[in-house]
């Protein structure tokens, strides 16, 4: 079998946000991460590797800096990386995008007991979308919310996380999961591993290496094969000073629930 | 100096290391117990960190020696002491078989060393021989197959509970100073190795020191390292790479103290303002941040012309050590200082600092003895 882990270069939201001028993110400004949802994906696959001695590919749609991202996988121990990467793929959504990734994924190859891993949702977009579409598109089963796997021949047995507990699901390969940060956490790159990581394959798929696949049409792929587009972008307002209930009885209480309920926070 | 694509992923990765793995838990319970914690040690070893610039064929991860200064100096930003758990199998541990050890010796000791499966120490100074190593009293006597050493080694870092100790013994007598010196390696475990008590130091506790002390300790003489009579040279080589090391630990912990100073500069308030508006507390910050950022381009530079086999190397890694050891004593006065009456507290951060600093113009040659080093090199 072989793994194959989709993954996303995003900006670091965990810091300072940085807004340009007319209200969308800078996203030059701010310092880059990989998804977390993602890494978890890749150190399930990789563990999975450590078991069975299996292939593992990650396969990123982004602009040329994400390939540095990708020799950081290489050096935690993925095999391979393709970066997927034109001009005619910016602007994507969601369905454009899952549209490109199905077709590199195709690309790549899938075989009978390979597994796609996804994250459950990256952390700028917010939207848990590309992971199930790219299963829609390629034609096999998927689980989302994954928080265990345990791997067995041509089916993949997992857990996966619902609001008030978790399903067991038993789901035959080829299938895609999609991934939760607490699946497992990711390693660390090891000092031989960045050593390595250089001489490792990384192929960048350009829309001359994809054109062919019936997926990819002026139609289909980047803003202008976008059924959605953002039309506005704005901060969200900033929150005021605090306001300072008085008393310590049932009244102030009665007024706090209902202020919390108002801004439907409770 | 401009860093590869895989350098900078090379500090990414000690920095996260550092940063995740050296909790204030962790670092508390080193400080109070003042132990050896063998769980980040095995952790580090996992990691590759203990064998980063020894050769992958000798059990290493084929790093070079900037990539060496770079985990020390990241380490050190956030635990002096930690970063001796990463230094000393790739400097004083490893040093010296690399130099001259045999095939067999560096499959034997090497490989183990740098998977952190065995713990290999440098013991050169002894009570009455500390800057004048050339004063060796230990001695080694020949008997058929064996060495019979006897003497006494002290401040010997991690000796409680290193496996192997790399010994320097006078093996002729005739010969003056330096000269007559070789090298063994001992075996912790043979009859006669003994070790002092672990001494109560002044900072980077949670690393022990002792004596070793040697009874009739019998050798074989496939454990004498590199030529007979000759190890003082290997002595001075296996110092210089160690010198790179400290000076880069000297650059983390200057640079920890500046982070720590910028932080609280701009929090604490005093006469209505944060402390850093005051010219007398920002300038202090820009002279550390000069100073130090001087330092680590002297120690990087230094590592990739060692590397390049440049003969000035012996002179500019000495320059690397006294300087950074230098300015890292400055910078964690200024710290404290900053910090006001806090800096005092053991709670504050800079407090161990300030006192990790402190050696780091003493082992490894003092800054007086580099200078030596230094003005030697000009004058010869």
């Amino acid at each position: 079998m072989k793994a194959i882990v989709c993954v996303k270069q995003v900006p670091d939201t965990s810091g300072v946000v940085a807004v340009k001028e007319d209200g969308t993110m800078d996203r030059a400004a701010m310092a880059t991460i990989t998804n977390h949802d993602d890494l978890a994906a890749v150190e399930a696959a990789l563990r999975i590797k450590d078991a069975t001695g299996c292939k593992v590919v990650v396969v990123s749609m982004g602009p040329p800096p994400a390939e540095g991202m990708l020799r950081e996988l290489l050096a935690m121990g993925c095999d391979e990386a393709v970066l997927v990467s034109a001009r005619e793929f910016g602007g994507s959504d969601t369905y454009a995008t899952s549209q490109i990734l199905a077709a590199a994924i195709k690309k790549i190859g899938v075989e009978e007991d390979d597994v796609i891993f996804c994250g459950r949702q990256a952390i700028d977009g917010d939207t848990a979308q590309v992971g199930p579409q790219i299963a829609e598109k390629l034609h096999v089963p998927q689980v989302s919310y994954v928080a265990e796997i345990t791997v067995e021949g041509k089916s993949v047995t997992v857990k996966r996380l619902l609001e008030d507990g978790y399903m067991t699901i038993k789901v035959a390969t080829p299938c895609l999961l999609t991934c939760v940060k607490e699946l497992n956490p990711a390693r660390y790159m090891s000092v031989g591993g960045i050593m390595e990581c250089y001489q490792k394959p990384l192929e960048v798929y350009n829309y001359e290496t994809l054109k062919d696949d019936p997926l990819i049409d002026v139609d289909t792929i980047g803003l202008k094969g976008s059924p959605t587009n953002v039309y506005k972008s704005f901060s969200p307002p900033v929150k005021g000073a605090g306001m300072m209930l008085e008393g310590a009885d049932k009244a102030a209480v009665d007024k706090l629930v209902g202020l919390l309920d108002e801004k439907h926070i409770i | 100096m401009v860093l590869t694509e895989k350098q900078q992923m090379l500090r990414k990765l000690f920095r996260q290391f550092a940063e995740t793995e050296f909790t204030d838990e962790l670092l508390d319970r080193l400080e109070e117990t003042g132990e050896f914690d063998r769980a980040i040690h095995d952790k580090m070893a996992r990691c590759g960190f203990l064998g980063v610039k020894i050769p992958v064929e000798y059990g290493g991860q084929g790093g070079d020696s900037l990539a060496y200064a770079m985990m020390v100096e990241e380490f050190a930003r956030v635990s002096p002491v930690l970063s001796i758990y990463a230094n000393t199998s790739n400097s004083l541990g490893a040093g010296p078989l690399l130099y001259c050890g045999t095939e067999e010796q560096k499959r034997n000791y090497v490989i183990p060393v740098a998977k952190g499966e065995k713990i290999l120490v440098f013991a050169l100074t002894e009570p009455g021989a500390g800057s004048d190593a050339g004063g060796t009293l230990t001695s080694a006597v020949q008997a058929g197959d064996e060495f019979i050493l006897n003497g006494r080694k002290t401040f010997i870092s991690g000796a409680p509970f290193a496996d192997y100790a790399v010994v320097y013994a006078k093996t002729d007598p005739s010969q003056k100073g330096s000269k007559g010196i070789s090298m063994f390696l001992v075996d912790m475990k043979l009859p006669g190795v003994s070790c002092g008590k672990p001494e109560h130091k002044m900072g980077i506790v949670g690393y022990p020191t002792s004596d070793i002390i040697l009874e009739d300790v019998h050798v074989h003489k496939s454990d004498l390292l590199g030529p007979l009579h000759k190890g003082f040279s290997t002595a001075m080589k296996t110092l210089d790479g160690g010198r790179l090391g400290m000076a880069a630990q000297a650059v983390g912990i200057a640079q920890g103290c500046l982070d720590a100073s910028v932080k609280y500069a701009k929090e604490r308030k005093q006469f209505g303002k944060p402390i850093a508006k005051f010219q007398a507390i920002s300038f202090m910050l820009a002279d550390m941040a000069t100073e130090i950022e001087a330092a680590r381009q002297l120690v990087y530079s230094t590592a990739v012309r060692k590397d390049a086999g440049d003969p000035e190397s012996a002179k500019l890694c000495a320059m690397s050590k006294l300087y950074a050891a230098e300015m890292c004593n400055r910078a964690a006065y200024k710290a404290v200082q900053i910090h006001g009456g806090y800096g005092y507290i053991k709670e504050y951060k800079v407090e161990r600092f300030y006192r990790d600093a402190r050696i780091t113009s003493i082992y490894e040659g003092t800054s007086q003895v580099q200078q030596m080093v230094i003005s030697g090199s000009l004058l010869k």
